[in-house]
């Protein structure tokens, strides 16, 4: 039975990613990019990873892109090049590049045995909050502190970078 | 397997159907409560106590001419609105409105009257779902190219993100106390007593969880005394300034769905839900489930008169007291809830 | 309903295909913000990539472990993602405030 649901979420991603690299107006790119989030929200809980789609949804859809919003409007961004429209020799050799670099995992792809992972309708037993809240204060416990610590370093170092010089 | 989809879908639009019925009904329960508080009659010629005063509303938004302005961006203008009304609606799925936990409808169990029963990130769910009501302030804001708008747009995206903050972190001692995500789990750890004579509703083992979770609906839903961004005496009309008929009553629509879904939260995590405080009714078959959605219907519209009861009491925040009271005060509040519950169940106490 | 079958290459040629439209607008754009966005584009094509192996190690029983150090790294990968937009973008107000635009064309010398 083909995966339906995953399959219109896949193009979906696409769709929209694509829209996000190449349309002109900066507001339309976030908007989109939100859209390919929630793809990839949908694709994570269709896997059995119903936090990870919250968390993506709640931080990337809600919260990043919502920044990004704020300083598109607060610098008054408008853009009106389009993809592709700088120097020929630059854009050429940026296609070749970027076509270089996806080919080579999906040549690893193709050389890997299509291994069916099972998809259960349902959580994993390792998707839901509690094995991983424990993982989380036990295991890597060391990480997540770390990562508390880059958290409060990123929001000092925005309000300081960010900040009117006084008059 | 179409059993199931079909019963999903009947309780969908059971849902769909009774929140969108609230709508009309908080219409008027608005311009008669407040009518009545400041001492004069309110809406009382159109039928019975003014009773048809919202359809006749309606009407008129429906048939008047729509209007859109020749400078704002098209696309992101019409998206606002819809955005508004399909996040507020779309929360709801995860609340749970009755105990219905071993009934059957066409053979196929109902598993609780809950829209979507096997969500076990219920609250996680929902906040997620709620952060993208910033996007419709902000979007409509930017759109109206318009300073009004813009300016209200900010302001109530600012608001709308740093109350966000003290109404997840307050949920937290929710969550620790019924020790699950499930909102069903989170009414049934409800039950009983605590320390033998108070109901061991959450609204009594974290009474600053509940009021900074009050609080932070508040802000979320742009109500007095949080309504800056909307305030008419202020930004003309704020981010709504340049909508007009079905534009205007979707956003509307969006604040009391809104409202309506917050006071459902409220319910569903410090009152208990659809249980009564000391009496212990067993809920059992068609006649139970119905009684409990009897209750937490009640529960439900007395928080919605309550949303009313404060707009028409306080007045409004000034912009700098609304965001110092959500950083300053609410933020270390929740925090402080969190400690509490913690220190209290390592203690035995809870 | 019966196991849905995804097999991981599906998922796995997703997150190329996505990383690849990121590198696209990552090297073809002029517009900060539009280059930042594909960055973001590719910092989740690599979140799927993580996903989709700790999905075949779930599959296998006794892998369990695995699954789980999977979704811990994008969680990781996420929350640096956060950190990372919220720096970039004060970085970016900052830039424009000296510059008076982000475009990259006209931002190419160190010393302004």
């Amino acid at each position: 039975m083909v995966p339906i649901v995953f399959v219109i979420a896949a193009v979906v991603a696409v769709v929209f990613a694509i829209i996000t690299v190449a349309h002109s107006s900066p507001v339309i790119n976030v908007l989109s990019l939100v859209v390919v989030f929630f793809a990839m929200a949908a694709i994570f809980a269709l896997l059995g990873m119903d936090f990870l789609a919250a968390v993506q949804i709640i931080v990337y859809a809600g919260a990043i892109m919502v920044l990004f919003l704020f300083v598109i409007m607060l610098l008054n961004i408008r853009s009106v090049e389009r993809l592709g429209s700088g120097r020929r020799v630059q854009a050429l050799l940026g296609t070749v590049v970027a076509v270089g670099v996806g080919a080579v995992p999906l040549i690893a792809i193709s050389l890997l045995t299509p291994a069916t992972g099972a998809v259960y309708p349902g959580a994993l037993e390792t998707g839901t909050v509690v094995p991983i809240g424990r993982a989380l204060l036990t295991t890597h416990l060391f990480a997540f502190e770390f990562i508390t610590l880059l958290l409060v370093a990123a929001i000092v170092g925005a309000v300081y970078l960010a900040r009117r010089e006084p008059r | 397997m179409w059993v199931e989809v079909l019963v999903i879908g009947i309780k969908l639009a059971a849902v769909l159907a009774a929140l969108l019925t609230t709508v009309p009904i908080m219409v008027w329960v608005e311009r008669r409560a407040s009518a009545l508080m400041q001492d004069r009659l309110g809406p009382n010629r159109v039928g019975p106590f003014g009773l048809f005063q919202p359809v006749v509303d309606a009407v008129k938004l429906i048939t008047k001419e729509d209007l859109i302005p020749s400078n704002v961006s098209r696309f992101l203008y019409l998206l606002a609105p819809a955005m508004a009304l399909t996040v507020a609606l779309s929360t709801f799925i995860a609340v749970p409105f009755g105990d219905g936990s071993d009934l059957e409808l066409f053979g196929h169990p109902v598993r609780g009257f809950i829209v979507a029963p096997d969500l076990n990130i219920g609250i996680l769910y929902i906040f997620a779902i709620s952060s993208l009501a910033v996007y419709a302030t902000v979007l409509a804001g930017w759109s109206s190219n318009n300073k009004y708008s813009m300016l209200g747009g900010i302001r109530a995206s600012a608001q709308t993100i740093s109350y966000e903050l003290a109404m997840t972190i307050s949920v937290v001692g929710v969550l620790m106390a019924s020790g699950s995500l499930h909102l069903h789990q989170v009414v049934e750890s409800q039950a009983g007593t605590w320390l033998g004579v108070l109901p061991r509703w959450h609204v009594c083992t974290q009474i600053l969880g509940a009021l900074t979770f009050v609080v932070a609906a508040f802000a979320e839903t742009n109500r007095v005394p949080f309504d800056l961004p909307e305030a008419e005496a202020e930004l003309v009309s704020g981010y709504m300034t340049e909508y007009s008929s079905m534009k205007y009553a979707a956003f509307f629509m969006g604040e009391y769905v809104h409202m309506t879904v917050s006071s459902a939260l409220i319910v569903t995590m410090f009152f208990g839900g659809w249980t009564l405080p000391w009496i212990d009714l067993p809920f059992s078959g068609w006649l139970g489930g119905l009684l409990s959605i009897a209750i937490f219907v009640a529960k439900v519209a007395f928080f919605l008169f309550f949303f009313v009861w404060v707009r028409w009491t306080l007045p409004r925040f000034r912009f700098d007291q609304l965001m110092a009271l959500g950083w300053k005060v609410m933020v270390p509040l929740a925090v402080l809830n969190f400690l509490w519950v913690g220190i209290a169940m390592a203690a035995g106490i809870l | 309903m019966n196991a849905i079958l995804i097999p991981h290459t599906w998922v796995l040629a997703l997150s190329a295909a996505l990383f690849t439209i990121g590198t696209l607008g990552v090297l073809l754009r002029r517009n900060g913000i539009a280059i930042f966005l594909s960055l973001e584009l590719m910092l989740n094509s690599a979140n799927l990539a993580f996903v989709a192996f700790a999905m075949t190690f779930a599959a296998q029983p006794g892998a369990a472990v695995s699954a789980l150090e999977g979704q811990l790294f994008v969680f990781f990968v996420i929350a640096v993602a956060a950190a990372e937009a919220a720096v970039g973008l004060a970085l970016y107000i900052a830039l424009h405030r000296v510059k008076g635009a982000i475009d990259v064309d006209r931002v190419n010398i160190l010393r302004w």
